[in-house]
């Protein structure tokens, strides 16, 4: 089949176009936040996650420290490795496909790849949604940051409020059933109860151990309830939603209940 | 400098993390706990990033125009607007706000 006529290529395409667009918002906010332009770059090109991305830069908004902005993105990081160990027992890449495969393993990618039960048209789905992904999204966070650069007080076009859309943006498709609803509260709550007594972006990593507890200790071990916001569905765009059809696994109303 | 360091170092834990998937045999980490922790991690942090961007200055917790790019913000994403649009209605919801004297 050529790529052209694939239903998964057209659905990674166009998640990609979507996808990519917000990179502008990211390059705005992420020189906006004090970053140069070189490294706002380097965090598109070589860490290419938008959570941690944003993550990063949200902890140095918020006058954290950089040791405080990388431990978030690493933490935000980790559900890519649990990404990559699906798309492995999907596709089975091997020598420098694996390699580009991981560094392209992204939500939308995995999302794209997962909706698919052809092997083949999980494959194209992944490689057209990753590498699509990647290449409007420099293009567009490079286009934010020279953007940044020219609006001079952040504060005065609110990009200090796009941040805060852009992180419940990011929350928001996530939250599908109490379980994931009960956990953003309980970590938002710690989050503002810690603010007074620490420094600057350790609130965040105090909600992440919370988190993290709550996820161990809260398991349940029936592989039947997972569906709780944190499989590889992540899929903002609800317009581009009915068009990707087959992408979207949450579909069947009621399902989200589970969990 | 030294963001620079912070930078890079997230730059190798982030491509590390996702080649780990890749390399590790499928069978060692394919852990329902471990992935059931990275979705509540997921969360907690998106939750916490949120609230501190919104309402975190320094160590202070201060109401000013970012708690109403919050709720504009809340409002677009229930009405099923694109990232895009409940982004930019955040920036508007702040900037309108500031222009009407609010901090």
């Amino acid at each position: 089949m050529r790529l052209k006529d694939s239903p998964a290529a057209k659905i990674g395409a166009s998640i990609a176009i979507a996808t990519g667009l917000y990179g502008v918002s990211f390059g705005a906010l992420s020189v906006a936040s004090g970053l140069s332009f070189w490294q706002t770059m380097v965090l598109s090109l070589l860490l290419f996650s938008g959570g941690s991305q944003f993550a990063f830069i949200g902890v140095i908004a918020g006058g954290g420290s950089g040791v405080a902005a990388m431990s978030a993105s690493a933490l935000l990081g980790i559900r890519n490795g649990v990404y990559g160990m699906q798309l492995n027992a999907l596709m089975r890449p091997t020598g420098w496909r694996r390699f580009a495969a991981a560094h392209v393993t992204i939500d939308e990618s995995t999302a794209t790849a997962t909706g698919q039960s052809d092997p083949e048209e999980q494959k194209r789905g992944f490689w057209v949604a990753g590498v699509g992904i990647f290449v409007f999204w420099n293009i567009m966070t490079a286009v934010g940051a020279f953007i940044g650069d020219a609006l001079g007080d952040p504060k005065q076009w609110g990009l200090d409020g796009a941040a805060v859309a852009a992180f419940l943006g990011l929350l928001w498709p996530r939250i599908k059933a109490f379980q994931p609803a009960a956990i953003a509260v309980v970590c938002a709550v710690v989050t503002l109860l810690a603010v007074p007594f620490v420094p600057p972006g350790v609130p965040i990593l105090v909600a992440a151990l919370v988190a993290g507890l709550i996820g161990w200790f809260r398991h349940n071990p029936d592989p039947g309830h997972d569906a709780d916001g944190l499989e590889a569905d992540i899929e903002p765009y609800r317009a581009d939603a009915h068009q990707a059809g087959p992408a979207r696994q949450d579909e069947n109303p009621g399902k989200g209940e589970l969990a | 400098m030294s963001l620079w360091f912070w930078l890079l170092v997230a730059v190798v834990l982030a491509y590390a993390t996702k080649l780990l998937g890749y390399l590790v045999p499928a069978k060692v980490l394919a852990n329902p706990r471990m992935s059931h922790v990275a979705g509540t991690l997921t969360i907690g942090l998106l939750a916490s990033l949120t609230v501190v961007n919104a309402a975190a200055s320094g160590t202070a917790v201060v109401l000013d125009a970012r708690i109403g790019a919050l709720v504009a913000a809340a409002i677009a994403l229930w009405l099923k607007a694109p990232f895009l649009v409940v982004v930019l209605a955040g920036a508007a919801a702040a900037a309108g706000l500031r222009l009407l004297g609010w901090p």
